[in-house]
């Protein structure tokens, strides 16, 4: 079994507000650490067996498809260890 | 004439849109997601809501759906389609129309009564309107931030595809107070208000929203 990791983000020119709104919340909490947030998704998705590089082109595929929206959105696929 | 209206799990204003199907003088056909079949329609309206309860990204389930694979295949053969708000997004996510809606950049859910300018009335859904009408709609959206990279929005601003703006503050950070946008051939028009909302002053703010649907009809008794 291995676990592979799909992350998505909004392109670095998207606007989003959600990063905004938790940066904001840092230093009202004490936090002055930020300069930027930026928020985006993580799916973990188990499959039986190795994660062969058939398999990871597979989930990009899937990941361009329907995981991430090509529009606005990059991703990144990797094998958890 | 024979309209179809979309329902997809979690879409509220498909009863709307078949009242203002009903009022122009149409036959509304209800369509449902999960049946690729599209009755014979002439014209196909995507109603707001929270179409698969908004998982994922707004709309990207819903792109998915039987109905939506012979809605997609249609429409680039000239059916004329209007996505209202949810139904903006799926045109987006099913890249019918560029660009993507996003959550808005204050972060709250609007509802409000929206004063927009047409822009564009050479679509199926826009003729009977004038450039530079000012009609006023509810707007109620959590994600209807239109947003594109500078070529796209260069695009639509210089082919004139963008169909509908944003009049005064900009309500949800769209890109260039952009509040509906057309494809290429005019069939296909995305539009975050709701004009199904604004087709009698009894229930609704004004009836300036009669006229996508009345354009319509037009349209078809013109072919």
């Amino acid at each position: 079994m291995a676990k592979i990791v799909v992350d998505v983000m909004l392109k670095p020119e998207i606007l989003d507000p959600q990063g905004q709104a938790v940066g904001a919340a840092f230093p009202r909490l004490g936090f002055t650490f930020a300069t930027s947030v930026r928020q985006g998704k993580r799916f973990e998705i188990e499959i039986d067996g190795e994660a062969t590089q058939a398999i990871l082109a597979e989930v990009s595929k899937a990941a361009e498809t329907l995981l991430a929206n090509p529009v606005i959105e990059n991703f990144v696929v990797r094998v958890e260890k | 004439m024979k309209i179809g209206v979309v329902t997809f799990p979690g879409s509220l204003d498909d009863r709307d849109a078949d009242r203002a199907v009903r009022a122009v003088g149409a036959e509304s056909i209800a369509l449902w997601h999960g049946d690729a079949d599209l009755h014979g329609v002439d014209a196909v309206i995507l109603p707001g809501g929270f179409s698969y309860g908004d998982y994922l990204r707004c709309g990207a389930i819903s792109r998915f759906a039987p109905v939506m694979s012979s809605i997609i295949e249609k429409a680039k053969s000239g059916l004329p389609v209007l996505g209202i708000c949810n139904g903006f997004q799926v045109l987006c996510e099913s890249h019918l129309l560029p660009g993507a809606l996003t959550r808005n950049h204050a972060l709250h859910f609007l509802c409000s009564d929206q004063r927009l300018k047409i822009e564009n009335n050479s679509t199926a859904w826009t003729s009977n309107y004038q450039v530079g009408d000012e009609i006023i709609i509810p707007l109620k959206n959590g994600e209807g931030s239109f947003q594109c990279d500078d070529a796209t929005l260069a695009r639509l601003e210089g082919e004139g595809l963008i169909v509908a703006r944003y009049v005064g503050e900009n309500p949800n950070g769209s890109r260039n107070l952009i509040a509906g946008i057309t494809n290429e051939r005019g069939n296909v028009v995305g539009l975050m208000p709701h004009p199904e909302h604004a087709i009698d002053p009894l229930t609704g703010p004004s009836a300036d929203g009669l006229g996508f649907f009345t354009s319509i009809i037009t349209q078809m008794v013109s072919k």
